[in-house]
């Protein structure tokens, strides 16, 4: 740099320092290994804690052990059995609510008169535990898998037409103003503008829904089930087999990483275009 | 084509932001409607492609749009309106897809409209990978597919920076010379007014009214940066303006 102020040649030279670095942190990066560390340190510690005795068998089993059970489940194939019946109650339930709070969102979010009428209905229906309503979903829909896919959907149902009519109300009106301009049918408007526009929300709506789904599974599956996730561990709980109950419920959070996991992904395939 | 506004005045409420704009927008001319912020210029513009409805008053389409015209009425907005999900190709077979244009026909507009606008290479391209000037470009392009009788352009280069500006007004100069069109040219900047306009409607504060209309003859090809002739017309546009802008500036928002 050239001076720009002549100075008279006695003064001294100002001590030079460097600026100081102020703008670190508040930035998200992505360290993916951590989390494996975290895990990995966690059970070790109970690992330890139960062999060295300093937490008794009684509050939690051998992570060892909980694997062994976990073995001896994959081995007798009865592994396969809870799994296939719980994924397909998953699925099915989900995909029901799913769908139809999408749908639902989406007329909310276009028109005002259905906006107007389901608004208040949603919240009314929203803090209810669902749970509490099993019983009569067994007299609605029978005992046997009908209750089942009927509380995990409407478990679904109503956080997705919350985050889905919210993603519609976010979707960039000058866009749409433009769809009009060229003379957009309605349909297309909605088809190409407003639908991929909301897709953002609605896909991070659907990671909240399913993480729900698996917690309504479970419960579904403590009445008037045989096979499943939440009959294996509910059978577990009553006969105090703790290694059988963790064995259980770290399949519960497996599936739970895996959805969030397949959600990322399509978020990835589908959102590319943002910034 | 031509466009006619006759006695249009608007009022939100009790809230008057339009008086009684009469004005005629002949057809291959370009006519710049510059004045204060909030004098309604782009309320004006809305109401001339339908977007709005005036109070009282009309607009009327004065002959019909040529044959081969799939959107008479086309905008150019200042945000450039581009689906972020979309690639450049995918933004302009938006526009041709609800006119039943799909296949060879789309292909060969697409391709048209991109080398006039030089984007070709760019095809593939999504928004987000494009700078503002040629996101702006990817919108003229997507106009000039449906080939507009008349062209609305709401202050189209006013997110860009001044390089990007005079590049882009140079573009629109030569789209014009080769074939020309009518446009309606909303601004603020009286630099591009004197640049582009054949015309330039200079308006009051809100209530909006049409103080003078201002006629450029020199061609457009000629006008060039820093012309003295055109900084005459400029200093003199701003003259009218100054003390509008000033009154406008020291107004309470109406929200």
């Amino acid at each position: 740099m050239s001076d720009l102020s002549s100075k008279p040649a006695n003064t001294p030279q100002p001590q030079a320092r460097q600026v100081t670095f102020r703008g670190g942190g508040f930035a998200p990066a992505s360290h993916r290994w951590i989390g494996v560390v975290v895990f990995a340190l966690l059970l070790t510690l109970a690992e330890l804690g139960t062999r060295q005795g300093w937490i008794s068998p009684l509050t939690l089993p051998l992570p060892s052990d909980v694997l062994k059970t976990f073995g001896e489940l994959y081995a007798s194939g009865l592994l396969w059995a809870h799994l296939s019946v719980s994924l397909t109650r998953l699925f099915v339930g989900a995909l029901i609510g799913a769908s139809l709070g999408v749908a639902t969102g989406v007329l909310i979010g276009l028109f005002s008169y259905v906006r107007a009428g389901l608004v208040p209905l949603t919240a009314a229906l929203f803090p209810i535990p669902k749970i509490a309503l099993l019983p009569l979903f067994v007299i609605w829909f029978g005992i046997d898998e009908g209750s089942k896919y009927a509380l995990i959907a409407f478990g679904t149902f109503t956080p997705t037409v919350v985050a889905t009519y919210g993603a519609v109300d976010n979707v960039d009106r000058s866009l749409i103003r433009m769809g009009q301009s060229f003379n957009l049918s309605w349909i297309s408007i909605v088809r190409k503008i407003v639908l991929p526009g909301a897709m953002p929300g609605i896909l991070s709506g659907l990671r909240i829904s399913l993480a729900i789904a698996i917690i309504l599974l479970v419960a579904a599956e403590m009445l008037g089930a045989e096979y499943g996730i939440g009959a294996y561990i509910l059978e577990a709980g009553s006969l105090y087999d703790l290694e059988r109950l963790f064995a259980g419920v770290a399949i519960l959070s497996m599936l739970g990483v895996t959805l969030s996991a397949t959600i990322g992904l399509i978020e990835r395939r589908v959102l590319n275009w943002r910034q | 084509m031509d466009i006619r506004l006759s006695g249009v005045s608007h009022s939100y409420d009790d809230f008057e932001v339009l008086r009684d704009i009469s004005l005629d927008i002949p057809s291959g001319k370009i006519v710049c409607i510059v004045g204060p912020s909030g004098c309604g210029k782009s309320t004006l513009l809305r109401f001339i492609g339908g977007l709005e409805k005036p109070t009282r008053g009309e607009v009327l389409q004065i002959g019909s749009p040529p044959a081969d015209c799939l959107n008479p009425l086309t905008y150019i907005f200042q945000d450039f309106a581009l689906l972020p999900w979309r690639s450049v190709r995918g933004n302009i077979s938006l526009v041709l897809e609800d006119q039943g244009i799909r296949g060879p026909r789309a292909e060969a507009i697409i391709a048209d409209v991109l080398t006039r606008t030089k984007l070709s290479e760019f095809h593939k391209a999504l928004p987000k990978q494009l700078s503002g000037g040629m996101k702006q470009r990817v919108a003229i392009a997507r106009a000039l597919a449906v080939n507009p009788a008349v062209m609305l352009m709401d202050e189209p280069l006013s997110a860009l920076d001044s390089q990007t500006r005079e590049l882009l007004m140079d573009d629109l100069v030569s789209l014009w010379s080769r074939t020309p069109f009518t446009a309606v040219y909303v601004t603020h900047n009286l630099a591009e007014a004197v640049r582009l306009g054949h015309s330039i409607v200079v308006m009051s504060r809100r209530p909006g009214e049409i103080r003078e209309v201002v006629h450029l003859e020199t061609p457009l090809d000629q006008r060039h940066y820093g012309d003295s002739a055109l900084e005459e017309k400029q200093k003199y546009l701003w003259h009218l303006m100054r003390e509008e802008a000033r009154a406008a500036d020291a107004e309470l928002v109406h929200v």
